[in-house]
């Protein structure tokens, strides 16, 4: 009796305990459960829905917001060879260290630089967004939908992205855009997709939900670079923990087996 | 050891011989792998093993993150995500050292509740439960100081939220914060001392562990009947007990290792769920977060230290009395530590003299009622005060949940050892094993072994 009720606190505390990221989001904010590649135990990126992303982010994120704690190196993750990776950087322009650089002057970025900086000072780093953000919370602050659904990072921003509803109001000189994913319900971000703003290398439609679905996943991916790494960790040592749960399940039982089931002795007569 | 009659070590082989009469390390060795354990321990009492497991695991994963981690309020951040990127194997370290905090306080809490059920506390084990209330008391410290660590919102607003608790003290609080943070504000000499006392305060914890474990092995463990081990003979205590090793090695381990694969899945899956969004935010002094939430961990004593308002009745009484020195933000801190001193003080609030739980039918009641508070706290912790629970404010459900928290120490324990008529323990724990694994009707092979009578 004891035993399964100190289970059940158990249990009931998991649940509350989860609530603590939940209150973080908050509000009625509409965030869809879109379905991603890498979500789920054998979840991984997709590497073509990356490049696509990283095509958004150059083409539209980038006039704003900044990845300074992505290395263009990385890039390589992607299925880019080294010289398209090289091609890439140089097209960004970071501060030029070299021996007889002047303060203020300015070269083409190498592999080993990272992405700029935010240039529009609103504008926050987009690299750990995808981990700032919380797109599912509660019911009522138990987290018990973020067990289920994910914490919702890259969901959050495909719903603000896609949740623009047009309406617009000025706000001491400042237009504020109305977003069903906001918790707010305005941002100062004007809705930066429209659909057909790329043009996709690989052929794909740049609907709307296409980009901002190509632009959360590749933020995932700059959030989270090791992910797939860190679930094989869990899948291996989940198996192979199980495994030895079961072995010393099985030791212990036989072990106190003498002790527990003991014979009785038939009388001395 | 522990007055529990049985073998001592004998060094056999002339090395053995040669350390032993030098340093008497292999008989502590012995003495401690072979203690005699009572027979009837229960699976709550796994959780030491995990609670010593989960100390070396965050001594070894966070030594190796000291190694790559950059104290310095412009580079940690960065530091830190340097690690999760660029560090062979570096996210798995920083994401089991996160988790294993949580684990770490799972499991202390199960290890408490463990010893408040069945009377753990109780004569003669008041100096172990002390003890533990001391590491206890450095956790939560070793804790909040590594939260500041990676320097995100969450880090900085929580340390700036308890660094402030300390101000509230009148006087001399305002001194003591600036002490403290080694400074007016949350900053770079903050961040440094923090890492220092981060790095320092496991060892201290380390060095109780040893301190609680002999204590225990003093007085011997204690056990779900509560009746101790009898020590009137060797054979007496040898139908009581089982040696440490392997019975208890060997469970505990099987315990451990199923433990272990709900965190790997904890952390090979969900590592963020327990952590905050907000703390992948760089700590920015010029935007606080909307609501700033304290790790799971502490939300019950964070809902004890919300829960007294300037318009409590006990807290105007009290600010009136004291001509306004103790004020609802002092009597909040007051009431926080008063907390866990309660829980200090159980070997001299409970007047009972039974030992457990399991054989105090009300006490039983009012125990799971008591955890039943305790979770109901850690929910409360979470919420928005001015949020309503079947209408009423979560403001005034946190003073009814402290209450009764304040209430169990101070009012029941006492009072129910007068009040309460126990049931009747077995006297001893054979007796107890014995009717939980009757001896099985079978081939009596030979004269009885060690009967009991």
């Amino acid at each position: 009796m004891i035993r399964t009720t100190f289970a059940s606190l158990a249990l009931s505390a998991a649940l509350v305990f989860g609530g603590t990221a939940a209150l973080a989001a908050g509000g009625h904010k509409e965030v869809t459960d879109y379905s991603f590649s890498f979500e789920g135990p054998f979840g991984s990126y997709d590497q073509d829905q990356l490049q696509r992303g990283l095509q958004v982010y150059t083409e539209v994120c980038a006039g704003c917001h900044g990845l300074q704690y992505v290395a263009f190196r990385n890039l390589e993750e992607l299925g880019y060879t080294d010289a398209e990776v090289r091609a890439y950087a140089s097209q960004f322009f970071v501060a030029d260290d070299g021996p007889e650089a002047f303060p203020g002057d300015e070269r083409e970025a190498l592999p080993t630089d990272h992405f700029p900086k935010s240039s529009l000072s609103n504008a926050p780093d987009l690299s750990l967004m995808a981990k700032a953000r919380a797109g599912f919370s509660g019911p009522n602050g138990t987290g018990i939908n973020q067990l289920f659904k994910g914490m919702g990072g890259a969901e959050y921003i495909a719903s603000l992205l896609t949740g623009y509803t047009g309406e617009e109001k000025d706000e001491a000189g400042t237009i504020l855009y109305e977003n069903k994913a906001y918790e707010g319900g305005y941002l100062s971000m004007n809705p930066p997709l429209y659909g057909d703003d790329v043009v996709y290398a690989d052929g794909t439609e740049a609907t709307l939900e296409q980009a901002a679905l190509d632009v959360s996943a590749f933020l995932m991916w700059t959030a989270e670079p090791r992910l797939e790494a860190r679930k094989s960790m869990g899948i291996t040592a989940v198996m192979f923990l199980g495994i030895l749960t079961v072995l010393l399940y099985l030791t212990n039982k036989k072990l106190w087996y003498p002790v527990k089931h003991r014979k009785g002795h038939t009388p001395a007569e | 050891m522990g007055g529990i009659p049985h073998d001592s070590y004998e060094p056999k082989s002339a090395p053995e011989k040669w350390i032993e009469s030098r340093l008497p390390i292999l008989g502590l060795m012995h003495a401690t792998l072979t203690i005699p354990t009572p027979k009837n321990l229960n699976w709550m009492w796994i959780w030491g093993i995990v609670l010593v497991f989960c100390l070396v695991m965050q001594i070894i994963t966070g030594i190796v993150l000291v190694m790559h981690y950059t104290p310095d309020t412009t580079l940690a951040f960065a530091s830190i995500e340097h690690i999760m990127r660029n560090v062979n194997g570096g996210w798995a370290i920083r994401y089991i050292h996160m988790n294993g905090a949580s684990l770490f306080f799972f499991a202390v809490y199960m290890h408490i509740f463990r010893g408040l059920y069945y009377g753990s506390y109780k004569a003669p084990r008041e100096i172990t439960w002390i003890i533990g209330m001391l590491i206890y008391l450095l956790m939560m410290g070793t804790a909040f100081m590594g939260y500041v660590l990676p320097w995100g919102q969450m880090s900085f607003w929580g340390a700036t939220v308890i660094t402030g608790l300390f101000g509230a003290i009148p006087g001399i609080g305002e001194a003591i914060q600036t002490w403290l943070l080694g400074g007016p504000a949350v900053d770079n000499a903050t961040l440094t001392r923090f890492f220092s006392l981060h790095y320092l305060m496991p060892f201290l914890i380390l060095g109780l562990v040893i301190v609680h474990v002999w204590a225990f092995h003093t007085t011997g463990n204690n056990n779900p009947t509560g009746v101790e081990v009898r020590r009137t003979s060797k054979k007496d205590a040898e139908a009581d007990t089982l040696p440490f090793w392997p019975y208890f090695v060997i469970k505990d381990l099987f315990a451990l290792v199923l433990i272990l694969v709900v965190f790997f899945a904890i952390v090979g899956f969900m590592p963020n769920y327990l952590g905050h969004p907000d703390n992948y935010i760089e700590a920015n002094a010029l935007a606080t977060p909307a609501h700033i939430v304290p790790e799971w961990y502490f939300l019950p004593f964070y809902a004890i230290l919300r829960a007294f308002t300037g318009d409590v009745w006990i807290v105007m009484f009290t600010s009136f009395v004291t001509g306004g020195i103790i004020d609802a933000k002092f009597f909040g801190v007051l009431a926080m530590f008063g907390a866990i001193a309660v829980m200090a003080l159980a070997p001299w609030l409970d007047t009972s003299s039974v030992r457990s739980g399991r054989y105090r039918p009300q006490f039983k009641i009012w125990f799971w009622l008591l955890c039943f508070d305790f979770v109901f706290l850690t929910w409360l912790g979470a919420q928005v005060p001015d949020d309503t629970l079947l209408k009423i404010e979560m403001a005034t459900w946190s003073l009814i949940a402290t209450t009764y928290w304040f209430a169990y120490f101070l009012v029941i324990l006492p009072l129910l050892g007068v009040l309460e008529k126990p049931l009747e323990a077995p006297a001893t724990i054979e007796e107890d094993f014995d009717a939980a694994h009757p001896i099985e009707a079978g081939d009596g092979r030979g004269p009885a072994a060690s009967p009991a009578e």
